[in-house]
């Protein structure tokens, strides 16, 4: 942990520090030293954040708003979460001062707003600290990444016989993709296990990364367990057999810091409304290399450099995979939403959402008949949950009835839910603006719906 | 007892809990615990009404111009709306069926849950019952 790697939140040290830590002639207590500064910095940041709750909760209008007569408790973050003002603004400043299409006017207005969808894309590029701005390629969102390189890489690379490896706790997104490259080459999906805490077989894994393997797509973390996978292993393992790995980040981006250099992911995907953003707008991130490897998915408007009706040339990268006129307001909304996270710092967000998964899990043991649902040593602020007893449906819609929104069912995970045998599981995932006094509401609404139901 | 007197009774059952939402769906629940209890053998796969959370078997028969409905369903909520759509139709001839216009559904307040599609809701439900209402008019 160092701190130069906090790119958005950057506290300056108090000068006598300073002098102090320059002048430390003794290494031991040099370190010593930079331990204490760390941590005092993180404990402030800590701090800072709970203090701001009300701030940061005031940024975002929909939380204010009541549901069947209860005050909105917010707790499906995991499907898709709320958005604060700077990106609704984002939006309604797009519409109201900068419209017109981009990369094709000679006018103000065209230009103008292709600086700001460029920059948009640059926003992107530093937060995930991608190498090159032409590497972070415009989508629909996650899925519509993963079919990009599932169809492009399978194109190219994938034949009969070849194997893709995913692991168990894949969203279905992450699955439907390859199953059908893998149908239409007469390839083979193999799927890493998972052990009954949701965490992937290690050993498994590395037994399954063989001489067939042509690519890895893994995620980063399960949207129903809340498992961190150490991807930087998992890509450090299939990099020793040249093996590209394409990360599913849907539910990291909005939790955690990603740097797609230090992970040498070749592939990192995401949704903009998962992490702060709009609907209808994702991120492709891949490699340069890999993406000038791959032919374009769409063709259209936008994609290319010349054509006539015999042969067409491709633009350069990232036009090559951004066919027709993109979520323009989208793009910029994200990096919105980008600033927004960074404003709070993603170190400080981590933190305290690890606060509310602790106390929260701590809390809703405590109910008799309460089993979780993915207890990985190493897991993002969600809860799966079931009840002896209960559909997990039923206990959804009770918990509605009080004004507290989870989700429940099988999550886009079949596979998981078989492997556990339930039919589902009720899900509160959580963001930085949620509250413990919102997880108090929300484990007094659970009780009364068990009460309700048995 | 015609079908709209049915649709009459749930709705003041329903305005008991004015705008309670927890105590309205409390009473669904119980609804579908007083159903009777649907023999096994007749939750066959084609009876299944297949919904993205719950599962829900629907079983009729007709006799003497009329249909009589029983179900069954794997979580509770599921199961009260289907015992209020059989406590509305179960008895009647496929005709009235038919042309049920169903306005209880927004009187009772329960409409926005109520008309969720991916849930194997009661739209899938009743558009089987009306299914079979239809068959047997065919029929008979």
């Amino acid at each position: 942990m160092a701190i130069s790697h906090d790119k958005s939140n950057e506290i300056p040290l108090p000068i006598p520090f300073k002098i102090h830590y320059f002048r430390a002639k003794d290494s031991l207590f040099r370190i010593i030293l930079n331990f204490a500064i760390v941590k005092m910095i993180e404990l402030k940041d800590i701090s800072k954040l709970s203090i701001e709750i009300n701030k940061i909760r005031a940024d975002f209008p929909i939380l204010s708003r009541k549901v069947n007569g209860k005050s909105l408790i917010y707790f499906d973050n995991g499907a898709t979460t709320q958005k604060p003002k700077s990106v609704i603004d984002a939006i309604d400043n797009y519409y109201k001062n900068q419209n017109a299409n981009i990369h094709r006017g000679v006018h103000t207005l065209s230009q103008e707003v292709t600086v700001a969808y460029e920059n948009a894309r640059a926003t992107i590029q530093k937060h995930l600290n991608a190498k090159h701005a032409h590497e972070i390629i415009f989508t629909k969102g996650t899925t519509d990444s993963i079919n990009i390189v599932a169809s492009s890489f399978g194109k190219k690379f994938i034949s009969k016989g070849d194997e893709v490896l995913i692991s168990a706790m894949e969203h279905h997104s992450n699955i439907l993709p390859w199953q059908q490259v893998c149908e239409e080459k007469g390839a083979i999906l193999k799927v890493i296990p998972i052990n009954e805490n949701g965490e992937l077989i290690i050993s498994e894994y590395k037994r399954l990364l063989t001489d067939k393997t042509k690519i890895v797509a893994i995620t980063h973390i399960s949207n129903t367990l809340g498992t961190i996978n150490n991807v930087e292993e998992l890509i450090a393992l299939a990099h020793v057999k040249n093996i590209p790995v394409l990360v599913d980040g849907a539910q990291a981006i909005p939790h955690m810091s990603v740097d797609v250099q230090l992970l040498s992911a070749d592939f990192y995907v995401f949704s903009a409304h998962k992490v702060f953003g709009p609907t209808g707008v994702g991120i492709l991130y891949g490699k340069e290399k890999w993406l000038n490897e791959l032919p374009p998915y769409q063709v259209g408007g936008g994609t290319i450099k010349t054509v006539t009706f015999e042969k067409t040339e491709y633009a350069d990268l990232p036009l090559k995979f951004e066919a027709g006129t993109p979520h323009i307001e989208g793009g910029i909304g994200l990096a919105a939403a980008i600033d927004y996270i960074n404003e709070i710092g993603i170190k400080n967000i981590a933190a305290y959402e690890h606060e509310l998964l602790v106390y929260a899990t701590e809390a809703i043991l405590k109910i008799e008949g309460v089993k979780i649902i993915g207890t990985a040593k190493e897991k993002a602020s969600v809860i799966s949950f079931v009840v002896e007893g209960l559909h997990p449906y039923d206990v959804g819609v009770l918990l509605d009835a009080q004004g507290v929104a989870v989700r429940t069912g099988h999550h886009c995970t079949q596979p998981l839910m078989n492997f556990y045998s339930i039919p589902g599981t009720i899900r509160a995932s959580f963001a930085f603006y949620n509250t413990k006094e919102e997880i108090d509401q929300f484990i007094l609404a659970l009780n009364k719906s068990i009460q309700r139901l048995r | 007892m015609s079908i709209e007197t049915v649709e009459n009774e749930i709705i003041e059952e329903f305005a008991l809990f004015e705008d309670n939402v927890f105590d309205k769906f409390g009473h669904l629940i119980d609804l579908g615990k007083s159903l009777e209890q649907m023999d096994p053998s007749l939750k066959t796969e084609d009876r299944l009404i297949k919904g993205c959370q719950a599962n829900v078997w629907l079983y009729s028969e007709f006799k003497d111009g009329k249909i009589y409905f029983k179900a069954d369903a794997d979580a509770d909520y599921a199961k009260g709306l289907v015992a209020m759509m059989i406590r509305v139709f179960t008895g009647h001839a496929p005709e009235e069926i038919l042309n049920a216009p169903l306005e209880f559904i927004k009187k009772i307040g329960l409409d926005n849950m109520l008309s969720m599609k991916r849930t194997g809701g009661l739209e899938s439900m009743i558009k089987q019952m009306k299914l079979d209402a239809l068959a047997y008019k065919m029929k008979s």
